[in-house]
């Protein structure tokens, strides 16, 4: 880590400020991600928020201590199955008689409770391939060292 | 009294002239972030909250953290001051063919335009009646277009792996096994 922010973790205001707003980004990546059909936002942007959180741990307390907390292992597989959960949603809506990414039919009793549930878990995939793609990115600049 | 739209109008074009005049990168890079939240700002005046919401993300968050992550892998100043004629032209020649565009469109927030007439009624109308849910936008990006979106996911998702091929080679998991 031989960026210059990556400093901040000798200073002491950075650190303890950091600490305590992680928490909220994190929190706040969830509200956007699950309120998403109520507010302004969804899987993309909640996706980008929830991972700056990561982000800005990673810059104050090291890119090593991040890793340990979220490793290449998990970020590869989130990536991936995010991208395969938005894909399944229309594969089953599929098996339910109904149309490729049709979520009416996901709930037989009910459909506008099926249209919710297929929205909230492709916004769900979205959300996990942004977060986990975004950090993927980080990790791959932030990894390397200076030529 | 100046609208508040012309004072962040004109904030960004400053932001824009410091940034294209600044040899120190490591600068240029954080009035990017400053430009992108500039925008964002415009972006919730004009209604668009899902942009706005995005462009303070990425734009601001983001990428400028990843371009401050190339400035540490590479320089931090401009070494050669490279002539600055030819990209003053392309980029007034650009600029102009774009305002020469914009007298084509109709006013912004006409709603007899024809883009208000097409498939936006309909958008508006059933996403109360079909889904019954405020957000239009997740409405569209959900359901009406959740073909594009899953495309868009797929994007994202080729951009990672493409990062991760380029950048990350050698390292990530069988790096980690070894340390």
């Amino acid at each position: 880590m031989k960026i210059p922010l990556m400093r901040m973790r000798e200073k002491l205001v950075v650190r303890v400020v950091s600490r305590f707003f992680i928490p909220f980004i994190l929190l706040f990546g969830l509200y956007v991600q699950f309120h998403g059909d109520f507010g302004p936002g969804g899987g993309f942007q909640a996706g980008v928020i929830f991972t700056s959180g990561f982000v800005l741990y990673g810059l104050v307390f090291g890119l090593e201590n991040l890793q340990r907390v979220v490793p290449w292992r998990v970020v590869e597989s989130g990536a991936s199955l995010g991208l395969l959960l938005y894909g399944c949603v229309g594969i089953a809506s599929l098996f339910l008689n109904g149309n490729f990414l049709d979520y009416k039919v996901l709930d037989p009793h009910d459909a506008m409770h099926g249209l919710h549930l297929g929205i909230l878990l492709i916004e769900l995939g979205v959300g996990l391939t942004v977060s986990a793609s975004m950090l993927a990115i980080f990790y791959a600049f932030a990894g390397r060292r200076t030529a | 009294m100046i609208p508040i739209e012309f004072l962040l109008l004109a904030f960004l074009a400053v932001t824009a002239i410091v940034i294209a005049r600044l040899d120190y990168l490591f600068a240029a890079a954080m009035l990017t972030g400053i430009f992108s939240l500039l925008s964002a700002g415009l972006f919730t005046l004009m209604d668009a909250v899902d942009v706005a919401f995005t462009e303070a993300a990425v734009g601001a968050g983001v990428s400028t953290v990843l371009m401050l992550g190339t400035l540490s892998l590479t320089v931090r100043e401009e070494r050669e001051r490279p002539s600055r004629i030819l990209p003053f032209v392309i980029v007034f020649l650009t600029g102009g063919a774009l305002f020469w565009g914009t007298l084509e469109m109709p006013a912004y927030g006409d709603p007899t335009a024809t883009i208000h007439q097409y498939l936006a009624p309909d958008y508006i109308a059933g996403t109360e009646a079909e889904f019954g849910i405020p957000n239009i936008v997740t409405a569209i990006l959900g359901s009406y277009r959740g073909f594009d979106t899953l495309g868009e996911t797929a994007v994202i998702f080729t951009a990672a792996l493409g990062v991760m091929a380029l950048l990350a080679s050698g390292r990530g998991r069988r790096g980690e096994e070894k340390k």
